[in-house]
């Protein structure tokens, strides 16, 4: 499974969400999508694009909050999983692109390519509604079923350790923090 | 436990006066009261961290969606949060307000405090943080509320150091 087909097969679902993710491969992918002034693309700081996501969704309860994360950003902070499941935003979908790499910095396995399970952690950690998919449409169909769902999802898509050429896009960090801020503020209640 | 109630109060009523809706903490003996008043607050959203450096990410959230938010964390915390504060915090102009409890400064009788204490101001400096020691219940509310309008009109992170006279009493 690619990343990038399951990016697109969700791109319409995305519209109406409010959009984090990390940053190399899946935030130049999803501009290559389409960007839109709901998403945020975290450029660094590993593994603080879900308490981003959290703190989104604490402060606007009535949006719906995707976070799109991979093993070795959430394997540098696992503590996540334990905050996210202790305040259990009804409004948070947590997916994780599992490439078992270090994809951007030259392809090093990562702990999932030896066994660690993040889904497995995920509930551990007491994530309510945890899945793993490892094709396209069992993707959308998990995407969607957590939409549906309106409660916290950790959703482990397990894909190859391809992603594309160049890594830095058009969009600079503070154009769209400041855009994406912008959009949120009119959403509030 | 001789953690000020008097000064942990004035903190927290500031931070209140200041429009603080969500303050991130991990526990500390310093922050006991502080974190109980979020707590018993129904107007304040209380995150319990597993670390500290998740409180940037989520005060980041919070600040794009319009709430103000508060950090509250030991120095220790601090230096745990370093590169979130840098590579996110600095990197994308997010407002930060954080109270830092100063441990393992001048009266520190806890071994395991001091390295953490001789280099709290330093990074601060070395960061471009800009800092005020809280030293007296007085001054709480003003320096409260100068460093909340600093970090807004700046869109950076202002630090305020809990210091030993602030908040332990004996």
């Amino acid at each position: 499974m690619l990343r990038l087909d399951c990016l697109r097969a969700v791109h319409p679902q995305l519209e109406k969400c409010v959009v984090v993710t990390i940053m190399g491969a899946i935030a130049a992918e999803l501009q290559s999508v389409g960007h839109r002034p709901n998403f945020f693309y975290l450029q660094h700081a590993m593994g603080l694009a879900s308490s981003t996501g959290l703190g989104i969704a604490l402060s606007l309860p009535a949006q719906t909050i995707v976070v799109f994360d991979g093993d070795g950003s959430v394997l540098m902070n696992l503590g996540t999983f334990s905050t996210m499941a202790r305040y259990r935003p009804r409004n948070l979908i947590h997916i994780v692109f599992d490439n078992e790499s270090l994809l951007s910095v030259g392809g090093f396995p990562t702990a999932t390519s030896t066994g660690t399970d993040l889904a497995e952690i995920a509930k551990a950690a007491g994530i309510p509604r945890t899945a793993v998919v490892s094709d396209c449409a069992g993707f959308v169909e998990a995407v969607n079923d957590a939409l549906v769902a309106k409660d916290l999802t950790t959703i482990v898509a397990k894909v190859e350790a391809i992603g594309p050429a160049k890594f830095v896009t058009d969009l600079t960090l503070l154009e769209n923090r400041f855009e994406f801020s912008r959009y949120l503020r009119t959403l509030r209640r | 436990m001789p953690v000020s109630v008097n000064s942990s109060k004035a903190i927290y009523d500031a931070l209140k006066a200041c429009g603080i809706r969500l303050v991130s903490a991990l526990p500390e003996t310093w922050l006991v009261h502080l974190i109980r008043m979020a707590e018993d607050d129904p107007e304040m959203i209380l995150v319990r961290l597993a670390k500290e450096e998740e409180g940037v990410g989520i005060s980041a959230g919070a600040h794009f969606a319009g709430v103000s938010s508060a950090m509250l964390m030991q120095n220790h915390g601090f230096l745990a949060s370093i590169n979130g504060i840098v590579s996110f915090a600095l990197l994308y102009r997010i407002p930060l307000l954080m109270l830092i409890s100063y441990r393992g400064s001048f009266g520190e009788k806890d071994p395991w405090q001091t390295q953490g204490g001789k280099v709290t101001e330093p990074l601060l400096r070395a960061l471009g943080i800009p800092y005020f020691c809280l030293q007296t219940t007085e001054s709480v509310p003003i320096r409260i509320k100068q460093a909340q309008e600093l970090s807004a009109s700046s869109l950076q992170p202002v630090a305020l150091l809990l210091t030993r006279d602030l908040m332990w009493e004996e």
